[in-house]
């Protein structure tokens, strides 16, 4: 048990604050010594309950403080952090931005990040394939993101492990870049049925590949009708105002400049 | 593979209703699983074999209720089994589903000793 909140730690898994040093160390600790005959306990307990309560800490967290979160989930390289790039310098003088970046190894995104200005904190999650509420607790314990601002959490690229970990985001915004293949949704129908908003990236590659956007869109609305649409390229920056857009009509609260 | 992440916080679970209990031993576990949990059930058994060793649940014997996905449709309110987040309703075609059951992800019961 993690002595600071009670959860599972998870045990491979470091924390960096950029341009800081932050230990951070869970002592563990069990004894048990006792001897009975066989008992049914009733236990009906969501296995996820302890993520789904810490999500609910973090979610607290952020309604206190007017805290956009976000978590950003895709596939390796469909182009999360360079959206995150394009969106904190065009938009840096509108909002307040901090990111979280999950990855199972380096600092290469929060580097990326770092460079742009922005407040960033990199957990590495070593084998781990997804980020979980734990994770973002203590990265929030460490970055303190400011009120009234966005909270960018970048999941690890995988279109699968993270879709059952609430990590008390507001909105879970899923990206597929048109190189993906346009039946995305029908085989990774988790993402998409948990998300409020779908990216779709580099859509200046589109007369090279053969991606059907009507299909995509089709696609992703039969597994959410409700899902947003948005195409865009992060190179080209073509779309981006809509998605700027989005995310204006999400934050809560008017901007201090 | 998030199961693994999953068989842990099953033992954690097993182990902290295990020392409510005064017990040391888990003889059974049942769970509950839906259909649409997002687990994998090959996944499951990998991660279980793996992430038991050496816990409480090392020689406990397993049961898993499967349970069916069930939706209604928010159109015109029939209720029917879905494979899939993107089933059809059968009747009238559309996809504003409303997910019934199929997404559990429980530890039902345990048997301690
Ligand atoms: N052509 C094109 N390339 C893009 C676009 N957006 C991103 N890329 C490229 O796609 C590659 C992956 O982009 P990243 O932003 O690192 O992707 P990611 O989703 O953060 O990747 P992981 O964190 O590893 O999962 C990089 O080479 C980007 O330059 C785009 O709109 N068009
Ligand atoms: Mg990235
Ligand atoms: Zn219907």
């Amino acid at each position: 048990m993690c002595a600071t909140c009670g959860c599972d730690s998870g045990s491979n898994t470091s924390i960096q604050h950029l341009g800081e040093n932050n230990g951070h160390d869970h002592s563990h600790d069990h004894s048990h010594t006792h001897l009975q005959q066989k008992t049914i306990v009733d236990v009906e307990q969501d296995v996820l309950h302890q993520n789904n309560l810490l999500a609910e800490r973090n979610r607290g967290y952020f309604e206190a403080k007017n805290i956009l979160a976000l978590n950003l989930v895709s596939s390796p390289g469909s182009g999360k952090t360079t959206l995150l790039e394009r969106t904190l310098i065009d938009l840096k003088d509108k909002m307040e931005f901090a990111v979280i970046e999950g990855d199972q190894q380096t600092t290469n995104d929060a580097d990326r990040i770092h460079a742009t200005g922005t407040k960033v904190t990199q957990i590495n999650t070593g084998k781990g394939c997804h980020l979980d509420s734990h994770m973002v607790l203590h990265a929030l314990q460490g970055m303190r993101p400011k009120e009234n601002s966005v909270l960018f959490i970048e999941n690890v690229g995988n279109l699968v492990c993270p879709a059952m970990f609430d990590l008390g985001e507001k909105e879970r915004v899923v990206i597929i870049s048109v190189t993906e293949g346009d039946d995305k949704p029908l085989k990774y129908p988790d993402m998409f049925h948990s998300s409020t908003l779908c990216i779709v990236n580099k859509i200046d590659l589109l007369p090279y590949v053969p991606f059907d956007i009507v299909k995509v869109k089709a696609n992703a609305r039969k597994v959410n009708p409700t899902l947003d649409i948005i195409e865009v390229s992060c190179t080209s920056g073509e779309g981006l105002s809509e998605w700027y857009k989005w995310l204006q009509s999400k934050v809560l609260a008017p901007q201090l400049n | 593979m998030h199961e693994l992440s999953i068989v842990m916080s099953i033992i954690g679970i097993a182990g902290e209703q295990a020392k409510q209990a005064n017990a040391t031993i888990v003889d059974e576990i049942e769970l509950d699983i839906g259909t649409l949990s997002g687990i994998e059930m090959n996944a499951l058994d990998f991660a279980w074999d793996q992430a038991v060793k050496q816990t409480i649940l090392e020689n406990t014997e397993r049961k898993i209720n499967r349970i069916e996905a069930k939706a209604k449709c928010l159109d015109c309110e029939a209720e029917f089994n879905i494979q899939h987040l993107y089933d059809a309703c059968p009747v009238c075609g559309e996809h504003f589903l409303n997910i019934l059951q199929g997404k559990e992800l429980r530890v039902k019961s345990l048997v301690v000793s």
